[in-house]
Parts: C-alpha cells; sequence; structure tokens
C-alpha cells in the first residue's frame, strides 16, 4: 500500500500525536541529568525537581517584596495587554477591510496604503511609541495593535473580494441598499474569517508583547523571563516558556471553538 | 414591454454582442441557446444591470434599464446563488427583511413573524416545506437551486433571469426542476429569460427561442465580430403540435452545428 493511503488507526493516532512530546522530553531530561551528574551546580538543563521549586516559590508563595503571586500577576498583566490588543486590532480590522473590500472608491484609495503600511516593521516604530505613549500600557497594546493590524486587514479584505460576485448582485436583487448589504452580507461573511484571522495573528501578538515587556516593564511573563534571564535562573524561565505555550495554545483552542459554535454554516474554521 | 435597440457589447477590441434588436412581451419565457462564448450569458448580465451596453439600450416598459441591479429584476445562477450564512427560511425571508427594514435589514417582533410564515409559504410552493432550518450546504444541488428560485420570487420581479439554472443538476432532477420552473410561470405569468446550452431544455420550456450565433467570422481576428440573435422563434406550446417544434429544434440544431464546425 501506498505511504500516501496509510492511515493511522485512533489508538495509534494518539500515541502518534504524544509521540514527538514524549521524544523531546526523554531527550531534555537525559541531557539533564548527564550534565548535572557531571556538574551539580549547572545551571543550562534544571532537572524536574529544581524546576517544581522553582514554580512553587513563583506561583504558590508570597514574593517577599510585593506580596503577590508573581506567576499569576504575571498572566493577569499579560493576558490583559493581549486581549485589549486582539480585540481593539479585530475591530479596527474589521471596519477596514469591510470599507476597503465592499466599496471600491475607498479600496482604490486606501487598499495600497495598507499595504505599505503593513511593510513597516513594528519593531523599529516601538521606540517611537514609548516616545509618543509614555513607557506604561499604552504603550504596549498599541506595539500589539500596530503589529498585527495591517496584516489582519489585508486578510480580510481578500477574504471580503472572495466573496461571490453571485452574491453581491443576488443581494441587490433582494433590495439591498449599500448599507444592508454590508449588514446582512459581508458582516456575517468576514465574521468566521476575522476569528480564523486572529488565531493565525496570535503568534504575532505574543511576540510584539513580550518585545514591549522585555523593553520597558515591571510586570508581565515577558517582563519576569528577561528578568531571570541575568540571574541565569532556567529553572524559572523555562516552566515560563511552558507556560506562556500553553496559554497560546488554549486561546487558540478557544477561538477554534468560538469559530465553530457561533458559525455551524462555515467550514473553513473547523481545522 | 422589453425593448432591446441596437445594443452593442464590446470589452476593447472584442467585440461580444453586435446589433441586438429584440421586443419581448409581458409574461414571455424567452430560452436563450447558443454555442458557449456566443454571449448569452453576457447579454444576460446586460438585462440585469451587472454590466453595461456599450452602444444602444435596453428599455423595460419604456424607461432605460437602471445601470445597477435592482429589485424588479430576480436573478438564479448556476452556482453561488444562495446565502450560505442564512438558513433555509432566513435565505426567503431576507428579501421581506431588506425590502421593509431599510436600514437594520433585519426585522423583529410581529413583523418577523409575518415575514417567516410569507418565506414558509413560499417554500412549501418549491417542496422545500420540511427543511426549513437547514444550511444551504446540507441540501442537495436540486434543492438549492429549488431555493434560490423561491427567494428570487418572494420579491414578485417584473423579470426573473436564470443563467443555466440547471446546468449542474442530474437529468432526472433536472425533469422536477423544469415541472416546477412551469408551474410557477404559469401562476405567476413572469417574464423570464433563460440562458442554457441545452436546446432541448430551452424548447421544452420557452415560450420564446432566442438562438445567439456569429454571422460573420474573421479567422485572423476571432474578436473582431460579434454574436447576433439569428434566430427568434415563437413557440405556442397550446396550439403548435409537438412535430412543429421538433422540426424549430431540428433547423436549430443543424444551423448551430454547421457555424461552430
Amino acid at each position: 500500500m501506498r505511504l500516501i493511503n496509510r492511515h493511522p488507526s485512533r489508538s495509534g493516532g494518539l500515541m502518534l500525536l504524544l509521540l514527538p512530546f514524549i521524544v523531546l522530553m526523554a531527550v531534555y531530561f537525559t541531557g539533564s541529568s548527564m550534565r548535572l551528574k557531571l556538574n551539580p551546580d549547572d545551571k543550562l538543563l534544571p532537572s524536574a525537581t529544581q524546576m517544581s521549586d522553582a514554580i512553587k516559590e513563583v506561583a504558590f508563595n508570597e514574593d517577599k517584596r510585593t506580596g503577590e503571586y508573581l506567576l499569576w500577576a504575571d498572566t493577569v498583566s499579560s493576558l490583559r495587554r493581549l486581549g485589549i490588543g486582539l480585540v481593539v486590532s479585530a475591530l479596527i480590522a474589521l471596519v477596514a477591510a469591510i470599507a476597503t473590500g465592499s466599496f471600491p472608491l475607498v479600496g482604490a484609495t486606501f487598499s495600497p496604503f495598507i499595504t505599505v503600511i503593513s511593510m513597516i516593521p513594528p519593531l523599529a516604530v516601538l521606540p517611537i511609541l514609548f516616545i509618543v505613549f509614555g513607557l506604561d500600557e499604552l504603550s504596549k497594546v498599541v506595539l500589539i495593535v500596530v503589529g498585527i493590524t495591517p496584516m489582519i486587514i489585508r486578510d480580510l479584505h481578500a477574504r471580503a473580494r472572495e466573496i461571490p460576485t453571485e452574491l453581491w448582485v443576488k443581494a441587490q436583487t433582494l433590495g439591498a441598499t449599500s448599507w444592508t448589504l454590508v449588514l446582512r452580507l459581508v458582516l456575517p461573511q468576514l465574521l468566521p474569517r476575522l476569528l480564523v484571522a486572529m488565531r493565525l495573528a496570535l503568534g504575532s501578538a505574543w511576540l510584539f508583547l513580550i518585545a514591549a515587556e522585555a523593553i520597558a516593564s515591571t510586570d508581565g511573563l515577558g517582563y519576569r523571563i528577561f528578568l531571570m534571564r541575568r540571574y541565569l535562573a532556567m529553572d524559572v524561565i523555562l516552566p515560563y516558556v511552558a507556560w506562556i505555550t500553553l496559554l497560546a495554545w488554549l486561546i487558540d483552542e478557544l477561538l477554534r471553538r468560538l469559530t465553530q459554535w457561533s458559525f455551524p454554516w462555515y467550514g473553513g474554521g473547523a481545522r | 414591454m422589453i425593448e432591446v435597440r441596437n445594443v452593442w457589447k464590446e470589452y476593447g477590441d472584442q467585440v461580444v454582442l453586435e446589433r441586438l434588436n429584440l421586443r419581448v412581451e409581458e409574461g414571455e419565457f424567452c430560452s436563450m441557446v447558443g454555442a458557449s462564448g456566443c454571449g448569452k450569458s453576457t447579454f444576460l448580465r446586460l438585462l440585469l444591470g451587472q454590466e453595461r451596453a456599450t452602444r444602444g439600450e435596453i428599455l423595460l416598459d419604456g424607461e432605460p434599464l437602471p445601470a445597477e441591479p435592482d429589485e424588479h429584476r430576480g436573478v438564479v445562477f448556476q452556482r453561488y446563488s444562495v446565502f450560505d450564512h442564512l438558513s433555509v427560511v432566513r435565505n426567503v425571508m431576507l428579501g421581506l427583511e431588506l425590502r421593509r427594514a431599510k436600514f437594520t435589514g433585519r426585522l423583529f417582533g410581529a413583523q418577523r413573524r409575518a415575514a417567516r410564515d410569507e418565506a414558509v409559504a413560499m417554500l412549501n410552493r418549491v417542496g422545500l416545506g420540511a427543511a426549513l432550518d437547514k444550511f444551504p450546504q446540507q441540501l442537495s444541488g436540486g434543492m438549492q437551486q429549488r431555493l434560490a428560485i423561491a427567494q428570487a420570487l418572494m420579491m414578485k420581479p417584473r423579470v426573473l433571469l436564470l443563467d443555466e439554472p440547471f446546468g449542474a443538476l442530474d437529468p432526472g432532477i433536472r425533469k422536477d426542476m423544469h415541472d416546477l420552473l412551469l408551474g410557477l410561470w404559469r401562476e405567476s405569468r413572469l417574464t423570464i429569460f433563460m440562458v442554457t446550452h441545452d436546446l432541448k431544455e430551452g424548447f421544452t420550456l420557452g415560450s420564446r427561442v432566442l438562438v445567439f450565433d456569429k454571422v460573420r467570422v474573421d479567422p485572423q481576428a476571432p474578436g473582431a465580430y460579434g454574436a447576433r440573435i439569428t434566430y427568434n422563434i415563437p413557440l405556442d406550446h397550446s396550439r403548435d403540435s409537438a412535430s412543429s417544434i421538433h422540426m424549430a429544434q431540428a433547423v436549430v440544431e443543424g444551423a448551430t452545428r454547421v457555424e461552430t464546425v
């Protein structure tokens, strides 16, 4: 039988799914124990005990200086920045994409402009954001918005142009005005695609969040990782990275389920 | 009722349609047949207002047709005719909602229930009464076209335009759809224009058959001359015997075959 026609069975599929994770863990902990055997003070590859001790310290003990549980405080600040950034970007992108995608006059004016704007590397304007918006929360959220909005607009604009001409014509023959055509055709067609675009932008959003937190912040997951780097505290950094990965995956899964649940007619979001 | 006066359609150097002249009375069923690429779908888009004639004019009741699609002209395409984000009954309600709620495009409360009742009545007429809350992609191709027809008829348009509406359907389903369409046409006395590549379908359904073909062909410049209406055959299914319709069909079949070879 050809390789392309061989599919895993149900239990086999689960095994295959877990396999890379297990291999990764095995490689890591073998390496870790080998290094620790040579030098018990090695900080590069901490053992499971060292990491769980560190997690206990940051997650379940109050910080002596601030009286907070660091991991949770960091998580809350980071997720708030990320959440505000994502929602604001989504709203701006939806309005912009509907305008440029539905009205040829608006599209002719702004589409090339947005394409050019989206080429600006967001991190290059980070200093400008700090100068203009100060070093607090606002500039971090603005960096996320500046970073992902042009991408989402371009994606949604393309999706709006993909709505078949037949449907635009059909809506007009049913008596739609430009405004009601947007309300009853373009908006509902774009909403599930917006959620998909947000899932794709999630990786960049995390990137910009952690960059902003690393440079100017007093809390947040990115801030903590870059702070711990000074002490070579891999036993904190590695669990933090794993935690960020888990959060990112959970948000992605949440958006996927939201797409499926709110737009059962939409097939493209099932994956 | 519809008058086409010396209409030309050109895309750059390429002439698609030339010197079209036509009068169609209210309540006629015009089948438009011809080889592919002979401009019959282009003519339908002119009637729809999706495209504009390069020269000449099309009059509806003596007035030039508006240059964009409107609710007086319903349409059913071969594909993408219904809104995949709306359930069957919401698809049919959409026209009523857009007409009655100019700002929100949505009806609420009693008005919404009234619109729903009207939509359900229409869906029962086309045989979709049992699929009200399904989404279009859960329907077969034939059911989707029934839905598209119901949706268009809801607006009580002056003209119904059909662009190969049954082109993607199985022969058996096609027969059912023909009966449905003829029934609806006789009840409502709609004026229908239907593009089809199936001569037999054109002759079975139409009260008039329009044959599109290129009269002049320049082998050095295939785009130099456009298609015209080469035959305009009124059929009276009640009076004419079946054999004379068959004869007309055979003549057209022979003529188009020779000219397209």
